[in-house]
């Protein structure tokens, strides 16, 4: 497995093909909506400008991109907040065994594993019953959250997992609190790897839709409002809208790498 | 005192968490069951206990019909993202050597996945409709006459799409299951004379099942509750059970779509069990 056999280049080959497979659709919608203001919605390309990206920005036949933006955003950064807290919490509590431990770690996994239509469903049905408006605010984050807490909290396991308590008994020794311990030791340590949580927690929330579809109340994050053009009456500001928000999803993980590595550097030191 | 507190305070740190999943997973899916049970005047439903849901959802012939589709969409999926994703993650793995370009590697297979479903299935639409790219290419090298029709708005479309969709499902879990394999056990199977493929096979598949395990109880739950793939790759004419509880949702026959929830529920946990079943993936954990 060393020398550059046949092997490696026949896979390194249908690795190519799968980036290829994986990026294609993308960059053709790239171009389309580079379009003019004569582009339809299949090739050829018609004409070239910034046209349908500005279109985005204005009121569509069916629904409004950016009030559903503007919810997605806002909703992605609390689910991000609230998933890092509860993880990290849990996580901490994890760290040894204790009564109801097992319990919670398969409902945890249960909630990764349960059909995104049921969660929705079952949250929706729930609400009608008490009698509660479903709102993207209450039912939309709560049903958000189903999905990035299992992720996060698997992840803070495995970093806890890695965690030398060396630095924390040091703290101990010195006379520092729980809490201080956490907050000078413990915190700084794990930050590099909350930045990738948090990352992933606001993406999963931004692009969320199964588990949204019928918990958002009366208005819609940016994925369902998207769902409602695919159904209805369409246009090439759709994959403008396509475009942009692959940027800022890009853009965003660009800003945590570089993070990351910041904060990487600064805990070798 | 110290050790109460000590106690106190654990529970206090994952009640946050317990709470979210008792009031958003436990509480829904009981409440599902409950309603599955109630009955439906017409416009609105009515609390009483009645197996008429469950009779109408088994003696129906759409539901077998819908469930097998689904099942069959579930086998094609299953089969083609565990072989594109165990190659992808083995190539990953065992043939990228610089580290720096193996995690950009793996970056540049997750950041898609970072953008919504929806706009990813939507993106497959020029390329595969009967002007889209794909055709106009076949047609201009001469492969075939006219544009090909089954490209879009068909199973093969459908599966497409959700191996697009799922497959880091697949990769993520088999790359951290190969990345965990000592590497002395290779170097001491090749040592003893094994070949690359008696490598794999004896030495590097066992180690990885769990891998395998966890991708696809990814993908089979991911599939099974699928409808927004199926509607958008199929045009509407596939049947799958996420669309079957939709379209009941929407014409408000909650209890009905309560007793098919059940129903998915615990076929998709039967398959689940299934998998755990014949690999251990604790360990793992």
């Amino acid at each position: 497995m060393q020398k550059r056999s046949v092997t490696f280049y026949l896979l390194a080959g249908f690795f190519g093909l799968f980036v290829l497979f994986l990026y294609g659709p993308m960059l053709t919608i790239l171009m389309l909506s580079l379009q003019g203001p004569e582009g339809k919605l299949t090739l050829p390309m018609r004409g070239f400008s910034f046209y349908w990206l500005g279109q985005v920005f204005q009121e569509q036949r069916v629904g409004n991109f950016v009030d559903g933006f503007q919810r997605s955003l806002l909703l992605g950064v609390v689910v991000l907040v609230l998933s890092l807290v509860i993880s990290v919490m849990a996580g901490l509590a994890f760290r040894q065994r204790f009564r109801g431990s097992g319990a919670l770690f398969y409902l945890t996994i249960a909630s990764l594993i349960v059909p995104s239509v049921l969660i929705s469903l079952g949250i929706g049905i729930a609400f009608q019953v008490l009698g509660l408006q479903t709102n993207w605010f209450s039912s939309g984050l709560g049903a958000h959250l189903t999905w990035t807490v299992p992720f996060a909290f698997l992840i803070v396991l495995g970093i806890f997992n890695r965690f030398n308590p060396a630095y924390e008994e040091a703290a101990r020794d010195l006379g520092a609190s729980d809490v201080a311990t956490f907050w000078e030791v413990v915190l700084p340590l794990i930050a590099p790897g909350l930045l990738g949580i948090g990352i992933l927690s606001f993406t999963l929330s931004y692009d969320e839709f199964v588990r949204t579809s019928l918990v958002s109340g009366q208005k819609n994050t940016l994925p369902l409002e998207i769902f409602g053009m695919t159904t209805n009456v369409t246009s090439p500001a759709l994959y403008a809208l396509g475009t942009l928000t692959t940027v800022f999803s890009f853009t965003l993980i660009l800003l945590a790498f570089w993070g990351y590595n910041k904060l990487s550097k600064r805990q070798s030191q | 005192m110290l050790r109460s507190w000590k106690s106190l305070e654990t529970y206090l740190l994952v009640a946050p968490q317990t709470l979210l999943f008792l009031l958003f997973l436990v509480f829904p899916i009981v409440m599902i069951g409950i309603v599955s049970f109630w009955e439906f005047n017409g416009f609105a439903m009515v609390p009483s206990f009645t197996w008429d849901n469950y009779s109408i959802l088994f003696s129906s012939d759409v539901t077998l019909k819908t469930y097998i589709n689904t099942l069959k969409f579930v086998g094609l999926v299953w089969s083609a993202t565990l072989v594109i994703g165990y190659l992808v993650a083995y190539f990953l793995a065992f043939y990228v050597e610089n580290n720096t370009v193996r995690i950009i590697l793996f970056l540049v297979c997750t950041v898609p996945f970072w953008t919504s479903n929806i706009i990813r299935s939507i993106s497959w639409i020029p390329l595969l409709g009967r002007e889209g790219l794909v055709n106009q290419l076949l047609v201009a090298i001469g492969l075939v006459q006219e544009p090909v029709e089954w490209l879009l708005y068909s199973d093969f479309a459908i599966v497409l799409g959700m191996v697009h969709l799922f497959n880091i499902f697949m990769i993520a879990p088999i790359f951290n299951s190969l990345m965990r394999i000592d590497r002395s056990l290779i170097t001491a199977a090749q040592d003893m004379g094994a070949t690359g493929f008696q490598t794999f096979r004896e030495v590097i598949l066992p180690l990885s099942t769990s891998g395998i395990a966890i991708g696809s109880i990814f993908v089979v739950t991911l599939v099974m509750g699928d409808f927004v793939t199926i509607r958008i790759m199929g045009g509407g004419q596939a049947a799958s059970v996420g669309k079957l509880i939709q379209t009941q949702i929407g014409s408000l026959q909650y209890p009905l779509a309560a007793a098919n929830a059940m129903v998915l529920l615990a076929v998709t946990m039967a398959m689940v069990i299934s998998i755990l079943r014949v690999v251990n993936i604790r360990k793992e954990l």
